[in-house]
C-alpha cells in the first residue's frame, strides 16, 4: 500500500517510514501541511496518516480542506493527546479513524485494514498465486468457485506467505505478525494458526511446506 | 466548621423579649396614670365638699356656727359605698363630726386644701384638710375643716383598671410575639431560599450560584463564587498541564516504540529479541498510564459540570464497539451486538459514557483469550443496562467491589499492561449520571459481565 505520513517529528516520520517499509508498504512523508498538499497534488494514495498537531497549522484545517476536495482517501489522525473531547472532534471533522501515539503497528494495520474495508477496497490489495487469489482488505481467499471468508490472524499469516511465495519463514517472524510486541505468547501458537491455514487451502493448488528446525513456506502443489 | 446558634431563634427572643418589656411598660404606665386619675377626681371631690363645708360656716360674736350643708356629703356619696367622716374644729376643740379624726401632720394655709393619706378606724382614708379664718379680721377664729373618705371605691376602680391593662398588655405581648415570630421568617426566607439553592447544586456543580441574592448576603455569595471560580481555574489548569505533560511524553514515545519495532525485526538472538520486547512493554506501560490518567482528569472535570447531551445509548454502544471492534480482531474476538431495536434515549455527557464503554470494552478485549466472544447488550428493566460480557479470565479472587478503586487490579492481571483506571473512570462516569457500575461473574460459563445501570 502507500502511505502519505504527515508529521513534523523528522525522527518518528523516519521510524515510522521505516517500519512500514518493513511490511513492504511505500511511505512518502510531508513534515508540513504545504508539503502534503503538494504530495497529494501528483500522487495517488492509498491511506493518509496524519498527525494533528504540525507547525504550519492544525490537522484540522487539512482535514475540513480534504474532505471539501474530491479526492476520497481516508485518513487516519495520529494524535498525543488521548482527551476524549479530541477523539469525538476528530472524528466530526472527518477523520476515518485515529490512533493515540505512541501506537501498536499491528493496531495500525488493523485499523487501516477496516478503513479500507469500509470504503470498499483497493485494487492493489488483491494478490494471485496460480489459480488462488487473496484479498487482503476483505480477508477473502478465492480459488476456482470457492470464496473463503479467513479470520484476521489466519489472513494476516497467509498474507506473509503471499508476498514471498517459496521463502521460508521462521516461527519467530510469524509470531511478530501474528501478535503484538506487547503480548505474551509462546511459539506453539503458530503451529495452530499454520494447521488452520492447512485446511483452508485445500484445494486451491497452494500448501504449506514445514521447513523441519526452520520454519514454513508456502509452495504450489 | 462551629456551629452557633440559630439566627431565627436569637432573631425571635430578642423581638419577643422586647415587646415583653414594651408590653410592662404599657401596663405600668397605664395603671399608673389612671391610678392618679382616680386618685386626682377622689382629691377634686373631697376638696370641692371640704370648701362647701368651710363656705357655710358663720361667726356671731365670735362664736362659730356651722349649718353642714348635706349635698356637701352627698356629693361625696357619689364615688361608690365608701364611707365618708368629717370633722370641723378650730384649734382648740371639735365643734363638730369626729373628734378621732387624725390633725393634719403640717402647718395649713388658708385657701390651700392639704391631702394627706392615713389610716382610720382600721381602714385607709384620704383626708383633705381647708384651713377658713371665720369672723371679722380683727375676731377672726381659724377653723379647720377637715373631710375624709375611706378608699374602697378608689381600690376597686384602680382593680379593674389593672385588670383591663394586664389585659391589654398581654394581648400586646402575645400579638407582637406573633410578629416576631412571623418577622424572623420573613427576615430569612432570603437565606433560607440560597441555602436551598446551594444545597440543591451538590457538591459536584461548580458554576457560579446565580439565585437572587439579598444585599447583606452578596459578599459571603461573592466569596463563595470566586473560590468555586479558582476551584474550577485549577481544575481545569491540571487538566491542561495533564493533557500537555501526555502530549510531551507521547511524541518521543511513539518514536522510541517505533525505532523498538523496527529493531526488534532485524535482531536475530532471541535474548535480544526478548529484551526489546520487554523494553516495548515498558513503554506501552507509561503511554497507557498516561492517557488513563489524562482520561479520569477529564472525567473529574466534566463531572463537575455535567452537559446534557440528547443521546442514544444504542448509537453509543454500537459506535464504541466499531471503535474498537479493529482491536478486537486482532486476537480474533467477535463482538457480538445483542441491541434493542429502538433507540435508547438518555440526557447526559456523550463523551464521558464513551470513555467508560471505550474502557469497560477495552478491559474486556485485554483479558479475553483469542478466538473468543464478547457481548454488548442493552437490557431495559428498572434502570437501562448496557453491559458488556467476556469470556475472559475475571478478576481472580479479587474482592469485586474493590477493583474500581484507583490503581486496584484484579488478582490474576499477569503481565497484561493496564494502569488500575480503567473501572474507576467507568464507576465515576456512572456515578456522576446518578447510576452504577455493577460487576458479576459471566452467567454462561467463565468471564465477567461489567455493566453500567442508568437511571430511566
Amino acid at each position: 500500500m502507500r502511505f502519505l505520513l504527515i508529521e513534523d517529528s523528522p525522527k518518528l516520520a523516519k521510524a515510522v517510514q521505516e517500519r512500514l517499509q518493513l511490511d513492504g508498504h511505500a511511505v512518502d512523508h510531508a513534515d508540513t501541511l504545504e508539503a502534503a498538499s503538494a504530495c497529494i497534488a501528483v500522487a495517488d494514495y492509498d491511506l493518509i496518516l496524519l498527525d494533528i498537531m504540525l507547525p504550519d497549522g492544525d490537522g484540522r484545517d487539512f482535514l475540513e480542506q480534504h474532505r471539501q476536495s474530491e479526492k476520497r482517501t481516508p485518513v487516519i489522525v495520529i494524535t498525543a493527546r488521548s482527551a476524549v473531547s479530541d477523539r469525538v472532534g476528530l472524528l466530526d471533522l472527518g477523520a476515518d479513524d485515529y490512533i493515540t501515539k505512541p501506537f501498536d503497528f499491528s493496531e495500525l494495520e488493523a485499523r487501516c485494514r477496516a478503513v479500507l474495508r469500509r470504503q470498499g477496497g483497493v485494487a492493489a490489495s488483491q494478490k494471485t498465486i496460480g489459480a488462488a487469489t487473496l484479498d487482503s482488505i476483505s480477508g477473502e481467499l478465492r480459488f476456482d468457485q470457492t470464496t473463503i471468508t479467513l479470520r484476521n490472524r489466519e489472513l494476516r499469516l497467509l498474507e506473509v506467505f503471499f508476498n514471498a511465495p517459496g521463502q521460508v519463514f521462521s516461527k519467530s517472524h510469524l509470531m511478530d505478525r501474528l501478535y503484538s510486541l506487547s503480548d505474551e505468547a509462546s511459539e506453539n501458537a503458530i503451529e495452530v494458526y499454520v494447521g488452520r491455514l492447512r485446511k483452508r487451502l485445500e484445494g486451491s493448488g497452494l500448501r504449506i511446506d514445514t521447513a523441519r528446525g526452520i520454519g514454513y513456506r508456502m509452495i504450489p502443489e | 466548621m462551629k456551629r452557633h446558634g440559630s439566627i431565627r431563634r436569637r432573631l425571635f427572643f430578642q423581638l419577643a423579649g422586647v415587646a415583653a418589656l414594651l408590653s410592662l411598660a404599657f401596663f405600668v404606665v397605664v395603671r399608673g396614670v389612671a391610678e392618679s386619675a382616680a386618685e386626682a377626681t377622689q382629691d377634686n371631690i373631697l376638696a370641692a365638699s371640704a370648701i362647701a363645708i368651710a363656705d357655710s360656716l358663720r361667726s356671731e360674736n365670735g362664736d362659730v356656727f356651722l349649718e353642714l350643708p348635706y349635698s356637701a356629703i352627698s356629693m361625696l356619696g357619689s364615688v361608690g359605698e365608701d364611707r365618708v367622716f368629717y370633722r370641723v374644729s378650730t384649734i382648740e376643740k371639735t365643734l363638730t363630726g369626729y373628734a378621732d379624726l387624725p390633725p393634719p401632720a403640717t402647718a395649713l394655709v388658708a385657701g390651700d386644701p392639704v391631702f394627706a393619706t392615713h389610716d382610720y378606724r382600721g381602714d385607709t382614708v384620704r383626708s383633705v384638710y381647708v384651713l377658713r379664718p371665720v369672723g371679722a379680721a380683727a375676731t377672726s377664729r381659724d377653723v379647720i375643716v377637715t373631710v375624709a373618705q375611706t378608699r374602697d371605691g378608689l381600690a376597686a376602680t384602680s382593680q379593674r383598671i389593672t385588670a383591663t391593662a394586664t389585659g391589654v398588655g398581654v394581648l400586646f405581648f402575645l400579638l407582637a410575639t406573633a410578629l416576631s415570630l412571623w418577622a424572623a421568617s420573613t427576615a430569612l426566607a432570603p437565606i433560607e431560599r440560597m441555602t436551598s439553592a446551594v444545597t440543591r447544586r451538590g457538591p459536584k456543580d461548580l458554576r457560579p450560584v446565580t439565585a437572587e441574592t439579598p444585599a447583606e448576603l452578596v459578599p459571603l455569595v461573592e466569596a463563595l463564587n470566586s473560590f468555586m471560580g479558582r476551584l474550577r481555574a485549577s481544575l481545569s489548569q491540571t487538566e491542561n498541564f495533564i493533557a500537555e505533560a501526555a502530549h510531551r511524553v507521547r511524541t518521543p514515545l511513539a518514536t522510541v516504540r517505533t525505532q523498538a519495532e523496527v529493531t526488534h525485526r532485524k535482531l536475530q538472538k532471541p535474548e535480544h529479541r526478548q529484551a526489546m520486547r520487554e523494553m516495548i512493554r515498558a513503554i506501552d506501560e507509561s503511554s497507557r498510564s498516561a492517557g488513563q490518567m489524562l482520561d479520569h482528569a477529564m472525567v473529574t472535570f466534566r463531572a463537575d459540570s455535567l452537559a446534557q447531551d440528547d443521546l442514544d445509548l444504542r448509537t453509543l454502544l454500537s459506535e464504541t464497539c466499531s471503535r474498537l471492534e479493529p482491536t478486537a480482531e486482532l486476537k480474533d474476538i467477535t463482538i457480538l451486538h445483542n441491541l434493542p431495536t429502538m433507540p435508547v434515549p438518555f440526557t447526559g455527557d456523550g463523551i464521558l459514557l464513551q470513555a467508560a464503554l471505550l474502557n469497560i470494552l477495552d478491559n474486556a478485549i485485554k483479558y479475553s483469550p483469542d478466538d473468543s466472544i464478547i457481548q454488548a447488550s442493552i437490557a431495559l428493566d428498572d434502570t437501562i443496562c448496557l453491559s458488556i460480557t467476556d469470556q475472559g479470565r475475571g478478576f481472580g479472587d479479587a474482592d469485586l467491589s474493590k477493583v474500581t478503586r484507583r490503581y486496584n487490579r484484579g488478582s490474576n492481571v499477569g503481565n497484561i499492561v493496564g494502569s488500575g483506571l480503567g473501572l474507576t473512570i467507568a464507576d465515576e462516569v456512572a456515578r456522576a449520571h446518578g447510576g452504577r457500575l455493577a460487576i458479576a461473574p459471566n452467567t454462561e460459563g467463565v468471564g465477567v459481565c461489567v455493566s453500567l445501570h442508568l437511571p430511566r
